[in-house]
């Protein structure tokens, strides 16, 4: 593999992750803009545990999402006591005010940023997102992905289901936190290097317009936004930068024609192998078969 | 001897700044009855319900339900305890499918974490998912159940959230103008299905404006007018009783007082 297809491979398995660290919380109805400030933590976690503690590789990761994991958990907290645009705001002040917080900490190598000397290799991001994915999957198909889609819904009537809102959002909050956090994590041990201007508020929204152009009603969405959104620009490149204003408009037209995302669970619904095999059934005995 | 309360409100009041919405109502409904609740626009009668779930907090009295108090609970445990309700707007979930709905509401009953964590969707012959299935068909509702419930009829969306209400095994089903747009075909299948399910034991509050299909479906009744209790008794007697036809219909007294402010 080339070293520019491998590099677009890893910041494809890399967006992935973090994109699926999104979209937990997205799918329970909380707008999570701080991305970026979780990805930091994991990544700065990984960094500081692997070059300074000298842990070994396959401690440092799983400690670096424990770590954002944990961070997610307590930020739920105060976060969840804001709706809508002010949860928008939280969040983003959060990511803003942790990527601040590492810029100005010598310990952590300030503007300088901090070289990482332990490195994984390509096959281990392409598992952790394959991994990570179908956890993502799987985590939908459950009574907690069904309650967490029921509050994106309605979240009053979800309560007088029975349902512990609250328990259902933190948890998703901080299973969101480990997800950025291991994007984070394995960013710094792939690229051996992290600085804090890296962790910038476009890194946040943009990971959160995969998310929210991709859909949030199933796990398809972020996958599908992911790829479209990381391999379109690149595809582009030959435009030059016209390529910023085809996706501009892309993002627009998307947004208008499908306001719920690209995939949603109807459209799955209808994909599925059980319709077809129903739709030609229909058809057989309309022509008497 | 007496039959043991289903559900018994003492004193409960409520007010939204200078407005009382609820105004010292008790009653009590026995274990297995079916009781209406009526009274003109503005009464009272989702307020009262809204208290009983849990959705705005009272501020005196008590709810009783089958022996134990639950004012003081938060509404997902008034659930456990064993209340459900339907909604005066439909409140399915509308990006969920018909089985997701019904199975939303079995909640209560499987929220263990070997439950919540367990795979759900993925085995289309689990036993929720049968169940959900099976009350659909007991219902008399048959759409398919992966279809999204914004493309069905207004009818059938309200059926499926009684059916999503009966889910978590109530012993208190409250249901907000059931028979509210459905046609006189539906509305008599509904009132046979209620009477089905009732005789199980549940006990059953009802607020609706037809009343062919209350006096069909509910032996008692309970008016509400501004919010205070004014009729309780058989439903048969409703219609003849003076201050419900004054409630409804304005009474010569009203009258004269709206005469008093005239020019």
């Amino acid at each position: 593999m080339s070293g520019y297809a491998s590099g677009i491979l890893a910041i494809l398995c890399i967006n992935l992750i973090f994109a699926y660290g999104i979209f937990v919380p997205a799918a329970a109805g909380q707008i999570n803009l701080g991305g970026a400030g979780f990805q930091a933590i994991g990544a700065y976690s990984a960094g500081w545990l692997s070059s300074v503690a000298m842990l070994p590789v396959w401690l440092t990761i799983p400690a670096a999402m424990l770590i954002t994991g944990l961070i997610g958990f307590l930020i739920s907290f105060p976060v969840l006591r804001t709706r809508g645009v002010y949860m928008v705001l939280a969040t983003f002040a959060f990511g803003e005010a942790v990527a601040g917080f590492l810029l100005r900490t010598q310990f952590f190598g300030g503007a300088i940023g901090m070289v990482v000397p332990a490195h994984v290799e390509i096959s281990v991001l392409v598992c952790s997102a394959v991994a990570v994915t179908l956890l993502a999957f799987y985590l939908m198909a459950t009574r907690f992905g069904l309650a967490m889609r029921s509050i994106n819904d309605d979240e009053a009537a979800t309560v007088l289901m029975g349902v512990n809102v609250r328990a259902v959002q933190v948890a998703a909050f901080t299973i969101g936190g480990a997800f950025a956090g291991l994007s984070g994590a394995l960013y710094a041990l792939n690229f051996s290097f992290v600085e804090a201007q890296y962790f910038n508020s476009l890194l946040s929204i943009y990971v959160l317009l995969f998310v929210l152009i991709g859909g949030v009603q199933t796990a398809w969405g972020p996958l599908i936004g992911t790829l479209v959104f990381t391999l379109l620009p690149e595809f582009m490149r030959i435009g030059g930068s016209w390529r910023y204003v085809v996706f501009g408009a892309a993002i627009v037209l998307l947004m208008m024609v499908r306001p719920q995302g690209i995939v949603t669970r109807a459209m799955i619904d209808q994909l599925s192998p059980r319709r077809w095999a129903l739709r030609r059934t229909a058809v057989g005995a309309l022509h008497g078969r | 001897m007496a039959a043991r309360p289903g559900l018994a409100l003492n004193g409960i009041t409520k007010s939204f700044g200078g407005l009382t919405v609820v105004d010292n109502v008790s009653f009590e409904i026995s274990a297995g009855a079916r009781m209406a609740l009526i009274g003109p626009n503005g009464a009272g009668k989702t307020s009262l319900f809204n208290l009983i779930s849990g959705v705005y907090p009272i501020d005196t009295g008590s709810i009783v339900l089958e022996g134990a108090a639950i004012e003081e609970m938060p509404p997902r445990l008034r659930v456990r305890a064993g209340l459900a309700r339907s909604f005066q707007n439909i409140r399915l979930m509308p990006h969920l499918s018909v089985v997701e709905n019904v199975m939303l509401g079995q909640h209560v009953l499987a929220d263990s974490f070997g439950q919540m964590f367990g795979p759900l969707a993925w085995r289309r012959n689990s036993r929720w998912r049968q169940l959900a299935e099976a009350s659909l068909r007991d219902a008399g509702i048959d759409v398919d159940p992966d279809s999204d419930v914004s493309t069905l009829s207004y009818g059938v969306r309200k059926r499926i959230e009684v059916v999503r209400a009966l889910m978590s095994r109530p012993r208190l089903l409250m249901l907000d103008e059931p028979a509210a747009g459905l046609n006189p075909r539906e509305t008599a299948e509904l009132s046979a299905f209620l009477k089905s399910i009732a005789r199980e034991g549940l006990t059953l509050l009802v607020v609706e404006h037809d009343m062919s299909f209350v006096h069909d479906l509910c032996e008692r009744t309970v008016v509400l007018n501004f919010g205070r209790l004014i009729y309780e008794g058989p439903t048969r007697g409703v219609q003849d009783d003076e201050e419900v036809r004054a409630a409804y219909l304005g009474s010569r007294r009203v009258a004269v007082k709206g005469a008093h402010f005239a020019p």
